[in-house]
């Protein structure tokens, strides 16, 4: 599937909900099924900054497609990562860099982009990208 | 009569509506909102005599100074303060605590030792490192213990012939204790050193008599206490302030200039370089009147009524831990509930129109002491209710049921 199809496919899923109420439940649902970063990778060079919640993020090169693992101590944090990871796993650093996150606000999240959000999605989508500029680097070269 | 619903009617904000329910402002030790009386005294100015002061010889210009001079006189007698220029007009609490620190940078050296307390704020805690790191100066701290108060067995052993400042706040931002300033005050000039108190926290609160208390340096925001942001005050006595090198220079701080040498002015104008915040200024006395017509022992009443409610209402959730319980303390709970971060519960809570802060507060020593990540932060002000509790409190208990 491409970035966009699963983008579409979440906004739908999503678009089942009448309430924001349910549409938070899901997220942590979301959460759950995470694919979690390795306890002996949770390290400061993994880690997103910012002062509310702790957020790692670890990425791998498997053939050319790039697998994202992470984790977070905030639940709700830890839901949007997820929902950036299956967005954006199994996919090439090229596909990743020539994405877009419009989808966001059409699930009704619109609110974690805010600037105030110091470890929300900006700097999550931020870090995604840094790392599939690096691993478009070392497959370029 | 104090009359909540009155005074509700003078704060246009807290009739909107967030995420579509009623705001339940809870956030007021990050800022209090603002009565339609400081909002109509900023568009008065602006709307008719808005001009630049101390200068010109046109009528506009001198209706403009003789109000923002008149500020400063309510200001000083707000704070009972002895003379009218021991109030300087600073851009708020950080930058007054700023020209002490780079004042102190000529006055002290190494080895000397300034004191701080481990409740700081993290803009009272780094002027005094860079300051340290300037001058060879050491940095004392004053431990807190589990109730969240300041030891003061510490610290009268860390007094000592060394001491030439000590700092501490009034209030702690994080847990709303209230430090003994008026003990500490004087145990500080025992051993011949100054003190600054931060009354960031308080000003909103309590009405200090500052000659009675005698503390050296005092500092405060206007956006605290119902006036608007970028405009606060630095008192300090007279003496010191003579003292101490002005910090920033500019036009208005000057009395001669040739470009051999410059002679400065006298106080307050020495620490007010620029064009000041002449409309912030004004406004700051305007948010002084209207805390003083609700008068203070009327305002600590209802605050200490919302407090002892709400302690008890949150107390009854499970798992549920306040930070910060001394006996004397403002209306501050700090809380977090076993298991949830308190991120994730500030996200909720604000869904259902609750503002509430969320993280370190600016405060990373207390919560290290507390070996925690952050808490979950509701800060109550006059013109909160009995029925807002009740809903942050059912927000709060929504968020456990979702998040656990």
């Amino acid at each position: 599937m491409t970035i966009k199809a699963i983008q579409e496919e979440l906004v739908e899923e999503f678009a089942m909900f009448d309430d924001w109420m349910q549409r938070y439940e899901y997220m942590i649902d979301l959460g759950k099924s995470l694919p979690l970063i390795e306890e002996q990778n949770k390290t400061d060079d993994r880690v997103i900054k910012g002062c509310q919640s702790k957020v790692w993020l670890d990425a791998e090169l498997k053939g050319d497609k790039m697998v994202f693992s992470a984790d977070s101590d905030a639940i709700i944090t830890k839901g949007i990562i997820a929902i950036l990871i299956r967005t954006f796993n199994n996919q090439t650093p090229t596909a990743i860099l020539n994405s877009n996150t419009d989808f966001i606000d059409q699930i009704g999240l619109k609110e974690h982009l805010s600037a105030t959000r110091a470890n929300g999605l900006t700097s999550m989508i931020k870090k995604l990208k840094l790392y599939a500029t690096a691993y478009q680097a070392k497959l370029n070269s | 009569m104090f009359d909540v619903t009155a005074i509700r009617k003078d704060f246009p904000i807290l009739s909107r509506k967030v995420n579509g329910r009623p705001l339940v402002y809870l956030d007021n030790a990050a800022t209090s909102q603002k009565p339609k009386q400081v909002i109509d005294s900023i568009v008065d100015y602006y709307s008719n005599y808005n001009a630049n002061i101390h200068r010109g010889v046109h009528a506009l210009s001198q209706e403009a100074t003789d109000a923002y001079e008149a500020s400063r006189k309510k200001i000083q007698t707000h704070f009972s303060i002895a003379k009218p220029h021991e109030v300087i007009f600073t851009s708020g609490t950080t930058h007054g605590i700023n020209i002490v620190a780079h004042g102190f940078s000529s006055l002290l050296s190494a080895n000397d030792e300034i004191i701080v307390s481990q409740l700081e704020h993290h803009s009272n805690i780094v002027p005094w490192q860079m300051l340290c790191k300037a001058t060879g100066a050491v940095l004392k701290v004053i431990p807190m213990n589990q109730e969240g108060g300041l030891d003061m067995d510490a610290y009268q052993e860390l007094l000592c012939s060394k001491t030439k400042l000590v700092f501490v706040n009034h209030i702690s931002n994080t847990l709303g204790t209230i430090n003994p300033i008026e003990f500490m005050t004087q145990k500080a000039h025992q051993v011949g050193a100054a003190i600054l108190i931060d009354g960031a926290q308080s000003c909103s609160h309590i009405r200090p008599d500052l000659v009675a208390l005698d503390c050296d340096f005092y500092v405060t925001s206007a956006h605290k206490m119902c006036g608007p942001t970028g405009i606060g005050m630095l008192y300090g006595k007279e003496a010191w302030l003579e003292k101490l090198p002005p910090f920033q220079g500019g036009g208005e701080m000057i009395d001669q200039v040739t470009f051999e040498q410059t002679t400065y002015a006298g106080l307050p104008h020495k620490f007010e370089a620029g064009t000041p915040n002449v409309c912030g200024g004004i406004a700051f006395g305007a948010a002084i009147d209207y805390l003083n017509a609700i008068g203070f022992d009327a305002i600590a009443a209802h605050e200490a009524t919302l407090l002892e409610y709400a302690t008890k209402k949150l107390l009854a959730i499970d798992g549920l831990k306040i930070y910060g319980t001394t006996k004397e303390k403002t209306s501050v709970i700090s809380f977090n509930i076993e298991g949830i971060h308190p991120y994730d519960i500030g996200t909720i809570v604000d869904k259902l129109g609750v503002a509430v802060r969320t993280g370190q507060h600016c405060t990373q020593p207390i919560m290290d002491f507390f070996n925690i990540s952050g808490t979950v932060r509701a800060s109550f002000a006059f013109y909160n209710t009995i029925q807002e509790i009740d809903i942050f409190v059912a927000a709060v208990e929504k968020a456990k049921m979702m998040l656990s």
